[in-house]
Formats: C-alpha cells, structure tokens, sequence
C-alpha cells in the first residue's frame, strides 16, 4: 500500500474511533510481498511467497493505553479492531508516564525501493540459484542455501497529523558449499539485488570449503582470531539493545554505571546511522518520531544511548527516533549500526599473524553474563588456522565465551567496514576484526 | 473456513497438480505483560489467512496469501503453481510422498477455561499483584510478568480428499525478577525463563501454576544470589530440574532427529545432524534408563506438540526415538519418510501460521519418567543441583552444547548445601546422556512447553512440548562459561 492508501485507511480508523467517543488513536500500517527459493543437496527443494497485510490501532484514553490488531481490512474488520483496542485500553490501569500522541515532524526520507528487486520472479531467482549450485557442484561439494526477493512498506499515522511512510526492497543470498568433512559460507544482503553477485558468492563458499578439508583439531585456548564482518556483526550486533535509556533504568543494561567511560579500545567508535548507504529501514521510530544520528561509541568511550519520547521526558532531554511501538517494555534501541572500519584488510590481518585462527561466521550466540557482557557460541563454515601469515587449512569448530567488553579492548587491527549479513544478529556496517586473545574454550567433532 | 480451504484447493488443483493442500488458519492473540507495578505491553491480534502448496512438475511451489477474495485466492494458487515450474530449473529428481490416507475429521483441544473470556483487566490485575509481591523484595531492582493466550482455528484440505478443522487453545505465563548491584546482574524466573510455562490448555493453566505464591521466593533467590559463590570450574554429578532438562532434551535429542535436517534441507541455516541414516538401530544414544518418544497424542498431554493431524494431514502419533538407550526413530514428513524408504510418516509437519510451508518441527518429545524416588536422584557424594535455564547454545551439528541455569546449588551426600551463581555445564550430547544415572518418576514429571522454537527459511516460531523429571548425570563438566 502506499502512503495515500494508508492514510484513506487511517482515516477509516480515526472515524472509527471517534464514533466510539476517542480522539487519541494510532495506527500501524505494514505489509510484505516477500519470496524466497532455498535449495539444498544442489536443488530447489522449498520454494515460497507470501503476501501479508497488517492493521494496528493503539488508542490513549484518560491515560491508558492499548493496542489490538488485524489483517483483515474490510470496513467491518476495521471496526471491530478499533472497537478492541478502545475495549482494553479501558481496561487497563493509568499510567502517569503516558503521553499523548506523537505530533508530526519532518522526516529526511530515504528511497530504499527498486523496482527491477520488488519485480523480481520465481524464474529470475531459480535460474541465479542453478547457475549458483553448478559452481559448487563443479568443485565436488553440495550446496544449500536461500535466494529471496521482496518488498515491504511500514507506515505511521495518528489523530495529531503524523503521517510517516517508508517503503524498500531487500535481497538476499545465502549459500553454504559441504564438502567430505568441511564447509564453507557466504551471504550478501542489498536493498537492490544486483549490489551483490550469487554467482561471486557461490565461488567464495566452495573455496572456503576446500580450503577447509581435512581440519585438525586444535587445543582450546586465548587465540588471536580474525573475524569476517560477518562473525563481528554475529558477535558484536548481540549488544546495541542495551544503548537505550529504558533498559539502563531497568537494570538489565551492561551500560549501567558505565555511560561516559572508556570501556572498548581507542580504535573503537560506533555510531547508529539510518541515512548511511550500507543501511536500510525507515528514518522514523514506533511512534513517528524521527531518526537521529547517534555517536553510540567514540574511540572507546561510550557517547549516546537512544531515548523513546517517555524515556527523554523522563530524563529530560530530547527523544532520538529509536523508539518501539507502544505499549512496550523494552522502550527504544539503535538499529541502524555502523562499526567505523580501519585502513587494514583481511590479507593484511592474516599476513601480520604469527599464530591465529580466522573465522567466517559465529552460529548460535546466547548470552552468558549480561552486566559482563560474556556470550557463547560456536565457529562455523569455515574456520582455519593461519601461521606465520598463511592460511594453513581448516580446523574444527570451537565454542568461545567471550566478554564482548574484552573483544572490543583487544581490536590489533580493522579492515574498511561493509555492509554485512550473519544469521545470528540484523544486518549492520562493520569492518573484519583481527583481535587478540580471544577465547576459544571447548572444540567439537567436526 | 472450511469454504475459503476447498476454494483455493479447488483453485490450485484445477490448474494440474500431482498434489496440493491447503491451510485455512484463524489465529486471535492476546498478551499481556507488566514492568515494575505498571501494564508494558497489553494487546490483542487477528489473523486470517490461507497458505497454498502444490506438487507440480516434480516440485514443489507454495504461495500464501491473506487476500481471501475469489481473485486473491485465485491469484495465489497460479503463483504456488508457477513457483513449482520454476523449481525445474534447479531439479534433481521428483518429490515422492509416502502414502496417507483420506480424514475428515473435527478436534478442539481441551480447554476449561476459555482465556478471551476473562477480562483484561481481571488478567492484569492478576500479574500485578504478582509484580508488587516481588518488588516487596527491596533488592529486586525489575519486576517482569506476562500472560500470552492463543486460539488457533486451521482448516486442512488436501487433493488426496482430506478435509481436517482443529482447533488448539494454549497459554502461557511466567515472571521474572532481576537484581542489580555493585556491577552484577542476576535474575530469577518462575515457573520458567523465557516466559514461564506454555501449555495447551486455557486459563485454568493460570491457578495451576501457583505464581502468585512462588514470588517471594522467587525474589529472595534472585537477591541472595549476589553473595553466592560462584559456581566452581570442574567435574561433578550433575542433576537438573525437569525445566532445564526438557531444554536439554530439545537441543540435543529433539533437534537432530529432525529427519529433514539429517537429509541436509536446513544445511545451510539450522544446520545438519551427526544421526547420520547408518546410526539408525545402532547408536547408544544415552545410558540403558533412557527413553525418549515423540508423542503428539493428546494422550502424551497438554502439549505444544499436541493435536489430532499435523499439518500435511497425518494423524497424530507415538513414536520410540530413544529405547533402553538405544537409538531407534527420527522424526519424518511424507516427504522424508519416503526418502528413506519408511512406508509411512510419523506426523511431525507444522507450519507457524498460514504464511509459512510446513516443516518438520518437535511435536512432544519427552524423557520417560524413570524408576528413581527423588531422594535418589539427589544421591551424589559430590555434585551441583541447576535449576531453570539462563543460556543454551549447541554447534550445527548438535554435539557440543553448553547451557548455564540462573542457579545451583552444591550437592554433598544427597543434600542441597550452599547457592551457587552463574552455573553452567557442557558436554557431547551422547556422551551427556549415556551418563545419566537417576531419572525421577512419572511423579516429579512435567510437561514443558517451548514457545519459541527456531527453524526454516524464512524463519518460522514454533511451539514444542518436552516431557522431563529431575535427573542426575554422572562427572558433567561444568563451569567452563566462565573458564578461560
């Protein structure tokens, strides 16, 4: 839908509203056109489209508020979740926190939508994934992976005039070459499908693959690593919901106690950019409010954290456009991270090390210590060992537990940072990292 | 529902098809939650739906739609159909389905209380008298509750003749409390983490829970935790709480029976499985006292895993995966089952919604109760009792795994002795089970619900049930999340 569609709905919703006696009402647009084609043991073997549509109002009477949903967009539909949402926003308690609806402000928009991507079809996507499986295919290996291809759009309207749109396209390609007893992966991301190639991709996951046979078993231990963008956005993007106001006033933030310290290395800084070109989503929050840059790590020390409206008027400063759509408790978190990059890359990394280990990806991060910040996780698809400044194939995975707060003191060198795509945290900009004495403390059999 | 299921199957199956189904699905929602004294998050949602899947040209293609007129559905049957002819170009050989029968049939899953018939407000109430229980505790800094209900109507129709409407209502609710102090964060949850306990009942789970008489306990554990020693780096018996066992049973035994995953379909994502086809009848899984099923017989329980069809139209069923210690079953689809030359599936395909392709998922898999009183299972010389999970992780193979629980205790001669923060254990998942010991009875055994398992790309959320009673496993290492 676009924005005129969404506001003649919205409209629907506020007569809706005001025929129940509120004024004070929100609504929620988003939908999806979204496919994928995912292949395994060098075949399309699931192949999907969805299309969804998704209505939600949040009404605000006498200081209470609730929110009710629906797909259904007939005029009666539209009633019937308008009538709910007022029906339990009555039931709820008084918050003297609450306050009223966003009023409307001017967004610096950012056009994320290409046409040749939303078009893309079932044929386009089979053929880039035939052609993709036949180059690892001709290296003796199996691939799997996924190709998908969409488009979506979230809009945000209220009673007081908000009327924020934001609609893009995103493309993704994922592939996994096996071999014997080793494996290699890649995945590229882009609002546009051609910024990345299946076929370049394909070629890296089967070198990875056979440049991995044979991995030896290594002693766990404190290991200077190598991490592709891909491993440091897995590890580090387990971090930026605690860069926000409401979890350091809950407790649960490992930023409690430490906001305007030095707790990373020098060559740290991280910012949180929606307007960067390696970003995508809207320049706008769950409320409507707009995006603001935030410097979220300056060489080190940690700078900004991101404020929803309730959690500024709280602290008394300015919201920053990062909030969650209300009722909510986690209130508001960066979501646009750009890890500023260094002058070093990968090569560099690996020719500068006497004794290391390089890992393309983490799988399965969970949090171990949250005020210490420790997570757990495992190597995966392509992990070697490099000495004396050469690759010297692969080696079986490690588990690591490791204290992001260490891993980032111990950065030796960065590369130029890239829009990067893993499976265990949202895309985001980051550099590869080659740091210092992290630790690997189990391995496992393969 | 049963109109829109046999429109777009009549849609889809008039084009030519070698097979189709089709997923009518109606889904209501509410959750509700509280933060320290105050509602977080109150709402309620409706979905309607269908999901389209057809088997043509030897492949398969699925569209899913919620444009539920003559054309939208029409619309998303051409585009499954032309989906499957694009997959030739990628095709290796036919899908081949094993054999299932033709249902008709209605099952609603038992429900006393239907939870959207008690007011919101009545429900809020509830949590945040349990809020203000915990807070009593001046240490606990954040104070988290939360109720989630759902009923879900699906309507199955298949081109075989099957023509299936279900109907499950499941609820949840659990609370948490957290404590901040001199740069250390400990939390306690009841009756588990991550949302607490889900069933598939209504709202009578709530008074069965007993929650609002756990808080002060509950609040004073996750205060005391503070001054506990921490858990010590080492090799001792190990004996968990039913909660965290049942999450053990999901990662290392649920998961790799995944017969899917075995094959290699998620290879690239979740991953693969080291029950490789050979290991089949021959593998010792666990120690000679273990035995494992997939169970998604209401029979077995009040599951997540529970129903009467799955969501390719196979009747529920029973299946041994662990016997005596030996390993003797995998989870299947039509599809696998017929990979693998098994005459028929054992029912374990599901969907998260009508948007999404079914895949296989745990129904119940649960840990038979053993012979051990309580008393034994506790009976270690030296060990460390955990209760309820912090963390879990397993490689995408599913051998090494390592879990920590918000907390232990030291066990010496069969009794508790002193708190211990931060535990955690690792291991090799055949080697973790062949050194069970003690497994308690049907007595101290508890139906788990996991509602927020992973898998699939797109990704999809999906409920499990896992049945566990405390046991106990010998010379576990434990301590190594904060090793190094």
């Amino acid at each position: 839908m676009d924005r005129a569609e969404c506001e003649t709905l919205f409209s629907q919703v506020a007569d809706a509203a005001r025929a129940r006696g509120v004024t004070d009402v929100e609504a929620i647009v988003a939908g999806e056109d979204h496919a994928l084609t995912r292949f395994a043991n060098n075949a399309i073997h699931q192949n999907v489209a969805e299309r969804t549509v998704h209505l939600s109002v949040r009404a605000v009477v006498d200081g209470r508020t609730a929110r009710a949903s629906t797909n259904c967009l007939d005029r009666e539909s539209i009633g019937e979740v308008v009538e709910e949402a007022i029906a339990i926003t009555r039931l709820t308690d008084p918050d003297p926190e609450i306050l009223p609806l966003a009023a409307p402000a001017k967004y610096v928009l950012v056009d994320r939508r290409f046409e040749a991507t939303a078009q893309a079809t079932p044929d386009a996507r089979a053929l880039a994934v035939g052609q993709a499986i036949a180059v690892v295919e001709d290296a003796g290996q199996t691939a799997a992976g996924i190709y998908s291809t969409g488009e979506s759009f979230f809009a945000l309207l209220n009673s007081r005039g908000v009327s924020a749109w934001h609609g893009e396209t995103m493309a993704r390609f994922s592939i996994t070459a096996m071999g014997r007893d080793s494996s290699g992966w890649a995945k590229a991301s882009a609002c546009y499908h051609g910024d990345f190639d299946p076929l370049d991709l394909a070629a890296r996951a089967s070198r990875k693959a056979t440049e991995s046979a044979g991995p030896r078993e290594l002693p766990p231990g404190r290991y200077t690593v190598i991490l592709e963008p891909a491993a440091v956005l897995d590890l580090t993007g387990q971090m930026f919901g605690d860069f926000s106001a409401t979890a350091i006033r809950d407790g649960r933030s490992f930023l409690n106690d430490r906001l305007g310290r030095k707790i990373f290395g020098e060559n740290i800084t991280i910012s949180d950019d929606v307007w960067h070109p390696g970003q995508a989503g809207p320049p706008f929050d769950g409320e409507g409010v707009p995006r603001r840059r935030l410097k979220l790590v300056e060489s080190g020390v940690v700078r900004d954290i991101a404020y929803c409206r309730q959690a500024a008027a709280h602290a008394g400063t300015t919201p920053t456009g990062h909030g969650f759509p209300l009722p909510n408790e986690f209130g508001e978190a960066p979501g646009n991270i750009v890890i500023a990059g260094g002058n070093s890359t990968l090569d560099e990394m690996v020719a500068s090390t006497d004794r290391g280990i390089l890992v393309t990806r983490f799988w399965y991060i969970r949090e171990v210590d949250p005020y210490e910040k420790i997570f757990t996780g495992m190597t995966r698809d392509g992990t070697f060992l490099v000495e004396d400044g050469e690759l010297r194939g692969g080696v079986r995975n490690f588990r690591f537990n490791e204290s992001l707060i260490q891993m980032l003191s111990n950065v030796e060198a960065l590369s130029q940072a890239v829009r990067a795509s893993g499976e265990e945290a949202g895309d985001l900009v980051a550099p590869a990292m080659k740091v210092r004495d992290f630790n690997f403390t189990e391995v496992t059999r393969f | 529902m049963k109109d829109l299921a046999l429109q777009a199957l009549d849609a889809a199956a008039r084009r030519g098809v070698t097979y189709a189904d089709v997923r009518a699905i109606e889904i209501r929602d509410r959750e509700i939650t509280t933060k320290n004294g105050k509602a977080g998050h109150v709402s309620g949602s409706e979905s309607l739906g269908l999901g389209i899947r057809v088997l043509a040209f030897g492949c398969w293609g699925f569209a899913a739609t919620d444009d539920l007129t003559p054309a939208g559905i029409a619309a998303a049957a051409a585009l499954a159909l032309d989906i499957a002819r694009a997959g030739k170009a990628a095709h290796k050989r036919d899908v081949v389905l094993a054999p299932e029968g033709k249902y008709e049939a209605q099952w609603v899953s038992p429900c006393a209380i239907d939870p959207f018939s008690i007011p919101v407000d009545r429900q809020l109430a509830a949590l945040l008298a349990i809020d203000e229980a915990l807070r009593r505790n001046p240490g606990v800094t954040l104070a988290e509750t939360s109720m989630h209900f759902e009923r879900r109507r699906q309507v199955f129709a298949s081109t075989l003749g099957s023509l299936i409407d279900q109907t499950r209502v499941q609820s949840g609710a659990g609370f948490s409390a957290l404590s901040y102090k001199n740069g250390e964060i400990q939390r306690r949850s009841y009756p588990n983490s991550f949302g607490g306990q889900y069933q598939l009942k209504g709202y009578e789970l709530i008074d069965e829970l007993h929650l609002l008489e756990n808080a002060p306990r509950i609040a004073e554990e996750a205060v005391a935790l503070h001054a506990a020693d921490q858990c010590p780096e080492g090799e001792f018996d190990l004996i968990l709480d039913s909660s965290q066992l049942a999450l053990q049973i999901h990662e290392s035994i649920g998961h790799p029976i995944e017969l899917d995953r075995v094959l290699g379909s998620e290879a690239n994502y979740a991953g693969m499985s080291f029950l490789t086809l050979d290991r089949l009848g021959r593998l010792e899984y666990g120690s000679e006292i273990v035995n494992v099923v997939c169970d998604a017989r209401p029979v077995h329980g009040p599951g997540l895993g529970t129903f009467a069809f799955d969501d390719e139209g196979v009747p529920a069923q029973s299946n041994d995966i662990v016997r005596g210690g030996l390993f003797v079953g995998y989870m299947t689809s039509r599809e696998t089952a017929a990979a693998v030359g098994a005459g028929r599936s054992n029912g374990c395909m599901r969907a998260d919604g009508w948007a999404r392709l079914p895949l296989i998922r745990m129904t119940n898999v649960s840990l038979l109760p053993g012979d051990q009183e309580l008393e034994e299972v506790f009976d270690a010389r030296s060990g460390i009792y955990m209760e309820t999970n912090r963390s879990w992780s397993i490689d995408d193979k599913r051998y090494n795994f390592q879990f920590g629980c918000e907390i232990g205790w030291e066990v010496r001669n069969g009794k508790r002795k002193r708190m211990l923060k931060n535990p955690s254990y690792s291991g090799i998942s055949t080697d973790f089970w062949n050194s069970c010991v003690a497994i308690a009875g049907r007595e101290h055994w508890t139906l788990w619900g996991v509602p927020n398992c992973g898998k699939g790309q797109p990704e999809q959320v999906m409920g499990t049930g896992h049945g566990a009673s405390p046991a106990r496993f010998r010379k576990i290492k434990t301590g190594g999340a904060y090793g190094g």
